[in-house]
């Protein structure tokens, strides 16, 4: 473990931390080893960003460092075990809806927290939320939408995945723009998350994570 | 008389585009008209009027509500206008922003804007246009940008943005056109047939832009002889937003704070006076002083305090004072939660500026910018989607009682909304007219 390099990335001095990096990757430091310390620098992220030192710049920067990071250490990655995960977040933004950065941002929090999450992207017809639920099988899904349209899109998209009898097998969850407690009660969800942290929260407690 | 008092006094006698004093189609109108103004005027400028303005800031309601698509209301500017009216004359507001939201969906088409899709073109005919976000100034282009503006945006924004524009980018600078050597040099691209086909749709373009400028014009002209006034001039953006919104966009800004910061801090200097002119260009062409601003990155959660106070603040600061002083009112939209902000955005000139509340909670915003500023708002759109009837009046009631005492306040909804019930709405205007009224 270097603290060097959890430091560089915690406190996003991404030239220190770039350059760190390819020195351990040069003298042959294994992979999984730089891949911890990345992960543990993305632990002190997401907690500074719950204690609210920390917002929008540093998230982005983050994921621009470790995809940096990954590239650097892929080649050498190929061989390497898959990974374990709290859980599957199925995500999306609804039909009719071309908004992505809140569901990327909350996304990229519920990956570095540990969850395996796929992510459907934007203008998402509710059959294919409910087709991605029966191959992915996630405990949770997040449905994500900007505008007062999404109001009756989600709740169309929770009717489908009900009619399909898989309403039992996951946690729902909305956020985005306009939507609060009473569009969470209207759609037919289960709680309504008002930010990235608050995703993860849910989404750790429906996991037990 | 100070400027703004000097602006409020021309809405009172308002004209028409010959320069002729309006003419009225009732003395009743006229006297709605100028009660309605007076009551804008009052609560600007932090005096209780007779009672609380009300207006409806919609986006797509009135179209969709009228049973047309967006779609629709893009393509026809006479259903568009007309349902605009009929929305006007059914609540009787004391100020809309006219009809001019849908905008004109052919320009678009000819001019193949890529910036946003809209009903046909990436978006389903009964929903609102949407923002297609990208990089389209590159992380390399700061100075580029900061060299020239104005070029920078003909020579390669705009044929960014609009596929059309493409012959744009060939286009001299005009600033080499200086004396009679090689003068001719500078106009040769316009032989060029790219540029020329870029010419020729946009004369086709404008005039497209016009037919659709008369009519929403046309609209809020006889809305003015009805009684029912627009005190809306045009719209400016917070430098932030200019460069974070569709030049740079989220991610690329979020990251120039760490990667570049002083040529982000230096490209907002640039804007400063640019975006200024831009507001108050357009109220000396409209005649009318309201300014709009929406405001979007630096919404709570966004940046962090200091973040906010560094790189947000400073440069939207000087838009509105450069407004104020130039006789503009200066309109901003907390589009979203603010909570976090209001204790550096409070630092305004008392009475000159109102200020459209979303998601924040009313009594915090009172107690701080209300202090200084009108406030407009803020019942939420899921409650005029979902509520009921009562649930309606009674937040209405609430509000009133928070944000009306001392003057300062306009009831209206809080985000601009595409779907809502109609009863609400309308439940909302009644709501405001019957608890708005001082005693």
């Amino acid at each position: 473990m270097s603290q060097q390099l959890i430091d560089a990335i915690a406190d996003m001095r991404e030239g220190d931390a770039l350059a760190l990096v390819k020195e351990m990757a040069d003298s042959g430091v294994k992979p999984f080893v730089i891949l911890n310390d990345v992960k543990a620098a993305m632990d002190v992220i997401g907690q500074r960003y719950e204690e609210g030192t920390y917002f929008l710049p540093e998230l982005m920067l983050a994921g621009e460092m470790m995809n940096q990071i990954m590239a650097i250490v892929k080649p050498a990655l190929a061989e390497s075990a898959e990974e374990e995960h709290l859980g599957k977040v199925l995500i999306g933004t609804v039909k009719g809806d071309i908004h992505d950065i809140g569901k990327d941002i909350v996304t990229f929090m519920l990956k570095v927290s540990g969850f395996d999450v796929l992510d459907l992207g934007v203008d998402v017809p509710e059959q294919k939320f409910v087709d991605a639920i029966k191959t992915f099988q996630p405990q949770v899904v997040g449905l994500s939408g900007f505008l007062t349209l999404a109001f009756d899109q989600m709740k169309t998209t929770v009717e489908a995945i009900e009619k399909a009898g898989l309403r039992d097998q996951v946690k729902i969850m909305i956020g985005g723009g306009q939507m609060d407690e009473a569009v969470k009660e209207f759609v037919g969800a289960d709680a309504y998350g008002k930010d990235a942290m608050a995703a993860v929260k849910l989404a750790k407690g429906w996991v037990g994570g | 008389m100070d400027k703004l008092e000097a602006a409020f006094e021309r809405l009172l006698s308002p004209k028409g585009p010959d320069g002729n004093d309006v003419q009225f189609q009732s003395a009743e109108a006229k006297a709605n008209y100028q009660a309605s103004i007076t009551r804008l005027r009052d609560a600007i400028q932090l005096r209780e009027p007779d009672r609380v303005p009300v207006t409806v800031l919609p986006s797509m309601f009135p179209y969709l509500n009228a049973g047309m698509t967006v779609e629709e209301a893009m393509y026809d500017y006479d259903k568009c206008t007309a349902a605009f009216k009929q929305f006007i004359l059914e609540l009787k507001p004391d100020m809309h922003i006219g009809a001019s939201a849908p905008g004109p969906g052919k320009f678009y088409e000819i001019l193949d804007y890529k910036l946003y899709s809209w009903p046909g073109h990436g978006v389903a005919p009964e929903h609102c246009y949407q923002c297609n976000e990208a990089e389209y100034m590159t992380a390399d282009e700061y100075d580029l940008f900061m060299m020239d503006p104005s070029f920078y945006f003909r020579n390669f924004y705009l044929p960014r943005v609009f596929g059309a524009l493409s012959g744009f980018s060939m286009l001299a600078p005009y600033t080499s056109i200086l004396e009679m050597y090689g003068v001719a040099f500078n106009f040769v691209p316009f032989a060029l047939p790219p540029v020329q086909a870029t010419f020729q749709k946009l004369f086709e373009a404008g005039a497209e832009a016009l037919k659709w400028a008369m009519a929403t014009g046309a609209s809020d002209g006889e809305l003015t002889t009805l009684g029912f006034p627009t005190i809306l001039g045009g719209f400016t953006k917070a430098p932030f937003d200019v460069l974070g919104d569709t030049l740079r966009g989220t991610k690329g800004i979020m990251l120039d704070i760490y990667r570049q910061p002083d040529k982000l801090l230096a490209a907002m200097d640039r804007l400063v006076p640019i975006m200024i002119a831009m507001g108050v260009g357009a109220a000396q062409q409209t005649g009318k002083p309201l300014i709009f601003i929406p405001l979007h990155k630096g919404a709570d959660g966004f940046l962090s305090d200091a973040q906010f106070k560094k790189f947000y603040w400073p440069t939207l600061k000087q838009v509105i004072l450069g407004l104020i002083e130039n006789g503009c009112i200066p309109f901003p939209a907390l589009e979203g939660h603010w909570g976090s902000r209001l204790e550096v955005i409070q630092d305004i000139p008392k009475g000159k500026t109102a200020w459209m509340v979303d998601q924040t909670d009313m009594a915090e915003v009172k107690k701080t910018l209300g202090q200084n500023a009108c406030l407009i708002g803020n019942v939420p759109s899921s409650l005029l989607k979902l509520g009921t009837v009562q649930e309606v009046k009674d937040y209405v009631k609430k509000i009133i009682d928070i944000a009306a005492p001392g003057g300062g306040f306009i009831l209206s909804n809080g985000a601009f909304f595409d779907e809502a019930n109609w009863d609400n709405v309308k439940a909302m205007v009644a709501a405001g007219r019957e608890y708005g009224v001082y005693k």
